[in-house]
């Protein structure tokens, strides 16, 4: 009897400190979207902690076709999407290559891509951005190049520790049948490494659309700026319309959130991989 | 089997595409970080040589360099204590309560998913106190009642404290994730051994829990200095510098290159690389000599 009430104090005094740490993590956006519904009238008011009586989505209006944050999403999708395509493409043929294929030189180039994840280089963006400046490519393909870059190493290691642990039956079976070795890549390798390529996915995805160094570097056209240069320049110039910024906000969290709900798994792995090599 | 040369060139083409971005956007930048500190160079006229000047500027001549570095520590100090602390504190928590167990998985990870600027900019409507002595919650706090605690947070006195704080409340989830992922590869038969033995659940933690968890620890202490002495957008976001009391490094860097001091802006960086490099090795032989002190672990 002791020790059940003493394991149930534990739990609820556990229970109450991890749900007062959610709760602070919950609550900012719950406010956040409850004001992105607000007119600005209401938030001085009420600065936002009453719930709004009604779903106003005149906000949502304003920032998207006023305010052109139609233009910064599209610019997101399109920068991520393209730079998540190339990396895939461009990783899981390396990968496949340093897992299964032999050339002279193959251990130092794959070493070279490991070394260049463990290196901090926290001036990178500049020599990357002066020699963009060099070649002419301050503009949209320069950017997705540059992301495509800072992408590869992690998703060539996570691509290549997931085909080594996959047996080679199916490969030989496939170059008996007379499969050459782009054929056995596309036919048999990336199917076998789906789940793989799904963590490369979410986890660049993630990347680009929360990159902010490098596109305010190279965007200052507003009509190609994604969403979140977009958003740095619309705070600085809106700074009292709190309503219309929370608006902006949330347009640019709710993918993210709704993805996130959807395939967390891969999201923490993502973003523990970085971590694993070490 | 011996591969005939043609071969072998089919199988280095399948890595060439990767190999010349990587060649062109990190290789070639890397050394060229060098070159250019050596460097007066404004991206439109012809780089100049000028030998350690500018080194010499951010070391000795910069005012503002050393304080950003400090502001930097700064906020690396909290986020090693504070984050790293709660973060082990939720895990353990989390590791041992199985109900509820997804729910606040899913939760504290929310936060590092989202992007810098959105928490830079939220926290900046949430906290900002304008007009004085008003905001959001500081209105919040006079609704609990608690309206002595209100104050000006984004002010002089609190700023960089409070960025510290959201710097934490951002990067928690991360570290939360990977202690979890850690506490969880220890296999129960060691604790119910343990218990068996007599042993309390202090007994437990000390013995057990932490000597296996060290490799975590080390790694997660790592990852938090670089990580935390690299972040600027976020701090970008939420006070844009206040005026030197939360510039960090790279925020200097990023300024200077935007103001065309391109090679200012590299020198910098190769300063703030090579502490971070120094720090990080210290931090490698430190982890590797506590790993000697207990011993080979078991596997």
């Amino acid at each position: 009897m002791y020790y059940q009430a003493k394991k149930v104090i534990i739990l609820i005094f556990l229970h109450t400190f991890l749900l007062s740490v959610a709760l602070s993590c919950i609550l900012p956006f719950v406010w956040m979207v409850n004001v992105s519904f607000k007119g600005q009238a209401e938030f001085d008011s009420d600065y936002g902690l009453k719930v709004a009586t009604q779903l106003n989505w005149k906000n949502y209006k304003t920032v998207l076709v006023e305010e052109k944050f139609w233009r910064y999403f599209f610019n997101s999708i399109f920068y991520t999407s393209i730079t998540v395509f190339l990396i895939v493409l461009i990783s899981s043929l390396a990968a496949y290559s340093f897992s299964r294929l032999h050339f002279p030189g193959k251990n130092v180039i794959f070493f070279m891509f490991l070394t260049a994840m463990m290196i901090p280089l926290p001036a990178g963006f500049v020599p990357v951005y002066v020699l963009l400046n060099k070649l002419h490519l301050v503009n949209r393909t320069g950017y997705v190049l540059a992301m495509t870059n800072m992408g590869l190493s992690l998703s060539i290691y996570l691509l290549k520790t997931f085909f080594d642990q996959l047996p080679r039956d199916l490969e030989d079976a496939a170059r008996i049948d007379g499969c050459n070795k782009l054929q056995i890549w596309w036919n048999v390798g990336l199917p076998l490494v789906a789940p793989a390529i799904a963590v490369v996915t979410i986890f660049n995805a993630l990347n680009v659309w929360n990159e902010f160094v490098f596109a305010s570097l190279l965007f200052t056209e507003s009509n190609l700026m994604p969403l979140q240069v977009g958003l740095m320049e619309f705070s600085s110039k809106m700074v009292t319309q709190h309503t219309l910024i929370m608006a902006a906000l949330t347009i640019t969290a709710l993918p993210i959130v709704l993805l996130y709900l959807k395939m967390q798994k891969q999201f923490v792995k993502g973003l523990t991989a970085g971590a694993i090599v070490g | 089997m011996r591969s005939s040369f043609s071969d072998q060139f089919t199988n280095f083409s399948f890595v060439f595409p990767a190999l010349l971005i990587f060649s062109i956007f990190f290789i070639y930048p890397f050394f060229y970080t060098f070159i250019l500190s050596f460097q007066s160079y404004d991206l439109i006229s012809q780089p100049k040589f000028v030998g350690l000047a500018n080194f010499r500027e951010v070391i000795v001549g910069d005012k503002d360099w050393w304080p950003s570095v400090y502001n930097g520590a700064f906020i690396t100090f909290w986020a090693l204590t504070f984050q790293n602390i709660l973060a082990f504190m939720l895990a353990l928590g989390v590791d041992k309560v199985i109900r509820g167990n997804k729910f606040y998985r899913v939760v504290f990870f929310i936060l590092p998913v989202l992007s810098e600027i959105i928490i830079g900019l939220l926290m900046k409507q949430l906290l900002s106190s304008e007009p004085v002595g008003r905001g959001v919650l500081n209105q919040w706090l006079h609704q609990l009642n608690l309206g002595g605690m209100a104050c000006n947070w984004l002010g002089v006195e609190r700023v960089r404290l409070v960025t510290a704080l959201v710097h934490c409340w951002k990067g928690f989830g991360w570290a939360f994730v990977i202690f979890l992922a850690g506490l969880q590869t220890i296999p129960e038969q060691l604790y119910e051994a343990a218990r068996i033995d007599g042993a309390g659940l202090w007994q437990c933690f000390r013995k057990i829990t932490l000597p296996l968890l060290m490799p975590v620890i080390a790694l997660i202490l790592v990852l938090t200095i670089l990580g935390t002495m690299q972040a600027f957008a976020m701090i970008l976001a939420l006070t844009g510098g206040a005026g030197g009391l939360t510039e960090v490094p790279v925020m200097r860097v990023y300024n200077h290159l935007r103001g065309n001091f391109a090679g200012l802006a590299c020198a910098e960086g190769v300063v703030l690389g090579i502490i971070l490099v120094a720090v990080s090795f210290t931090m490698f032989f430190i982890s590797k000599k506590i790993k000697e002190k207990y011993g080979v672990l078991p596997s």
